[in-house]
């Protein structure tokens, strides 16, 4: 290896470090270090003028190392690893040293302590860097196109957003109808647009577009590959009813259908049959025969000749450089007995009522009695004690005063009381509170510790609560109607999230790799998630996560070839005699057997190893490295701070 | 020949680049305090420590050693707590093999938000080493 020459650059970020640490003590401590070319101290290390010097004195010094003791380095390994990489050095070569965050900060109560641990720190940076080498980023082909796995809102928005980046997109739904969860919505707040409208104003768009195709009854069975080039093998199972159809006949074979089922489009409030549509206008506009019920009776062929029972499933194979998950959440069912759920007849949930207002027009009628007094019970299945769904759903304080107000106007004689655990209406929602209070809804809040509580008294329900706003006093609502405002819960199949191994969060949800600063981006190069997958999220919310999530994808294939970082595995071939532990270690399926002459030892697949290092410590013959963290290179930094 | 206590135990962390370090960087920010001899390496995920460093760390002068685990929360999987488990329990029979106290070793999930947990943690941890045998 060429003898290092190393630049330290030690910041003062104004006082942020050197109000605590003595700045010039740390430069004097590490100049003598092996290898130590040129140690600076500078007032702000990230502004332009430093970073010109640095260019400078890497270029007049020929410095092939270089270290930064400043902030964390998630504000500023990039930075400077542009600034190498503007003085031809390899970023590689660059190695930062957190003083701020992990030593001025921290020990601000400690002066001496804190220059103390900054000279141990900024050694173990140098020791690093001595031994860093350049490294060549991954450049691997990207093919063109993208997945987009759901058609709900955040999926249709992705596809949009893709194909008018004049890029290919396959809009992959397992279900027979496009639209998720909006197209079960009525009128929504703001707009009182209904999911309906947005669902077809978002499907004409799409339908109208060459590069973009859309797969219902479609589901990803198989993935191979990794970003850039992805192989999905998409199993389409047929409707059995030909799209142009005669809605004639149609109908006619509807009628004779003897299976009657719950429908989960109105959340099992309703029935339809073995052969189905969900509503007139549904996208695309054609029934579906629902094989796990249909008994195969025959009626209705002899009805519809456009009925086919001998069309068979089929395996597409599809290749994208990138997919973009927006596969939705599930809304939270109640367990029997919780607030009276599946136990009390009129407790239902929030879906269901939606549906109930949808389609009930004159009066409204449940079970054949006319509601007057309405209850809403919130937080079901949200913002429950540790061992629960501890988050809060986000949308569904809104989604009920929404209802409310909808009810009210729809009929009138309707009296709404909402058992509340505090409004979270945030934004431009809170004037639905503003409106609901003024339209006369009575709000009670209950104690987290003492929920309301639904018994039945033979005729209709009680709901009992000790309210907070009246000073804990005990009250009492009739209610011809419970209404459990549920909230969101991740897809309870969520198997195309194991087939892409994408991580979920301790709420279940996908996980962004950083919350706030790469939002939509997973840890599986290539695979972005948009929507309520990743967690709850009302409309507006879903569709501009939708549109980063595009436009991440598209940069990974927009060039055709992208770069990724060099940090994976490597073997050792004379140590390695192949025992198989690394690759049964290995989360990503990245590591095999191959021959080494006639040896057997294990082959790492660059284009796929994440660099997370499992398979380093099951190595009975310590043959596996981790480039960037070697055993000489920890090694070496803890001597450095171990050393007195 | 005369013993004097330190004030703080020499510790080394490994953490993780997107779990853990950002709540030791948040801990900085919120200027909760803990001994100034702990000292962070970072690493990519906990579950990818080897042995030998940690048993490196204790015959080069570090008292103990604290593995800030990614937990559940790791972006690399799901096996990482079972898999970072593992590996401590390998290294605490290595360190008895070598005559060194296993409670010197150290694991606790620490999530990127978890900061008041992870300066917790610590002062125990130094307390506990502060109080076993550790005196220079």
């Amino acid at each position: 290896m060429e003898k290092k020459k190393i630049g330290v650059y030690v910041c003062h970020c104004g006082g942020n470090i050197s109000d605590y640490v003595d700045v010039e003590k740390v430069r004097q401590a590490i100049e003598d270090e092996g290898g130590v070319m040129l140690a600076k101290t500078t007032m702000f290390a990230c502004s332009d003028s430093n970073q010109k010097d640095m260019v400078e004195d890497i270029k007049n010094n020929n410095l092939n190392g270089i270290v930064v003791a400043s902030c964390s380095p998630k504000l500023h390994l990039t930075t400077f690893r542009n600034v190498s990489e503007r003085a031809d050095l390899n970023k590689y070569n660059y190695v930062h040293a957190n003083i701020r965050e992990q030593v001025s900060w921290a020990h601000s109560d400690d002066k001496t302590g804190a220059t103390e641990k900054a000279i141990h720190i900024v050694k173990a940076a140098i020791a690093k860097a001595r031994l860093s080498e350049s490294l060549v980023p991954n450049k691997i082909m990207a093919e063109k196109a993208v997945a987009v796995i759901g058609s709900g809102v955040a999926g249709m928005k992705a596809a949009i957003a893709l194909s008018d980046k004049d890029c290919p997109v396959f809009l992959i739904e397992r279900e027979f109808f496009i639209g998720g969860r909006v197209s079960q919505w009525g009128a929504m707040f703001t707009t009182n647009e209904t999911g309906k409208e947005v669902v077809t104003r978002l499907y004409n768009d799409l339908v109208k577009r060459s590069n973009v195709t859309i797969f219902t009854g479609a589901e990803v069975v198989s993935n191979v590959g990794s970003i850039g080039d992805f192989k999905l093998k998409v199993k389409i199972t047929p409707r059995y009813v030909k799209e142009k159809c005669d809605q004639g006949k149609l109908q006619l074979a509807m009628d004779a259908c003897p299976v009657v089922v719950p429908d989960e489009f109105n959340f099992n409030i309703t029935n339809r049959k073995a052969i189905y549509h969900n509503f007139p206008s549904e996208y695309p506009q054609a029934a579906v025969i629902d094989m796990k019920n249909c008994t195969r009776c025959g009626k209705c062929e002899t009805l519809c000749d456009n009925i086919d029972f001998s069309l068979k499933e089929e395996i597409l194979d599809i290749q994208v450089g990138s997919v973009l998950m927006a596969t939705g959440f599930d809304p939270y069912t109640p367990h029997d007995g919780e607030f009276g759920y599946n136990e009390i007849g009129n407790v239902v949930t929030l879906p269901q009522f939606k549906r109930i207002i949808e389609l009930n027009d004159k009066d409204l009628m449940f079970k054949g009695t006319k509601v007057k007094n309405i209850a809403y019970i919130y937080c079901v299945g949200s913002r429950q004690p540790e061992g629960g769904n501890t988050y809060c759903s986000r949308y569904c304080c809104t989604s009920a005063i929404h209802a409310s107000l909808l009810v009210k106007k729809k009929y009138p004689s309707v009296y709404n009381y909402h058992f509340t655990r505090g409004i979270r209406t945030y934004g431009k929602q809170e004037s639905l509170y503003y409106d609901s209070s003024a339209q006369g809804d009575i709000y009670l809040q209950a104690y987290e510790d003492a929920l309301p509580e639904v018994s039945w008294n033979g005729k209709k329900s009680i709901v009992k609560i000790n309210d907070i706003l009246t000073g804990g006093r005990e009250m009492k609502v009739e209610a011809d109607l419970v209404v459990l405002v549920t909230g969101m819960v991740p897809r309870a199949d969520n198997s195309v999230g194991t087939l892409f191994k994408l991580p979920k969060g301790r709420d279940k949800f996908f996980n962004e790799i950083h919350m706030k600063l790469r939002p939509v981006e997973t840890f599986i190069d290539g695979v972005t998630i948009a929507g309520a997958c990743q967690g709850p999220k009302n409309i507006m919310e879903s569709a501009n996560s939708a549109l980063s999530a595009a436009t991440k994808s598209y940069s990974y294939v927009s060039k055709g070839e992208l770069e990724t970082e060099p940090i994976v595995a490597v073997v050792d071939p004379v140590l390695c005699t192949w025992c198989g532990a690394c690759a049964k270690a290995c989360p990503f399926d990245a590591i095999s057997m191959t021959k080494d002459g006639t040896k057997a030892i294990a082959l790492i697949n660059n284009s796929v190893c994440k660099g997370c290092g499992m398979c380093l410590p099951v190595c009975p013959k310590d043959a596996i490295d981790l480039i960037a963290f070697s055993n000489n290179e920890i090694e070496s930094m803890i001597d450095a701070l171990a050393h007195d | 020949m005369a013993e004097k206590l330190r004030k703080s135990a020499k510790i080394l962390v490994f953490s993780t680049e997107k779990i853990s370090d950002p709540a030791i960087d948040m801990a900085g920010l919120l200027k909760l305090h803990y001994p100034p001899t702990v000292y962070t390496i970072t690493v990519p995920c906990s579950s990818g420590i080897k042995s030998r460093w940690i048993l490196h760390a204790y015959e080069k002068g570090f008292d103990g050693v604290f593995i800030a685990a990614d937990g559940s929360d790791c972006v690399f999987g799901e096996s990482c707590t079972e898999k970072t488990g593992e590996l401590v329990g390998q290294t605490m029979e290595l360190m008895k093999q070598k005559g060194i106290e296993p409670a010197r070793l150290k694991m606790a999930a620490i999530c990127s938000v978890c900061s008041e947990s992870f300066v917790k943690q610590i002062k125990s941890f130094n307390e506990y080493l502060l109080k076993t045998s550790i005196t220079e």
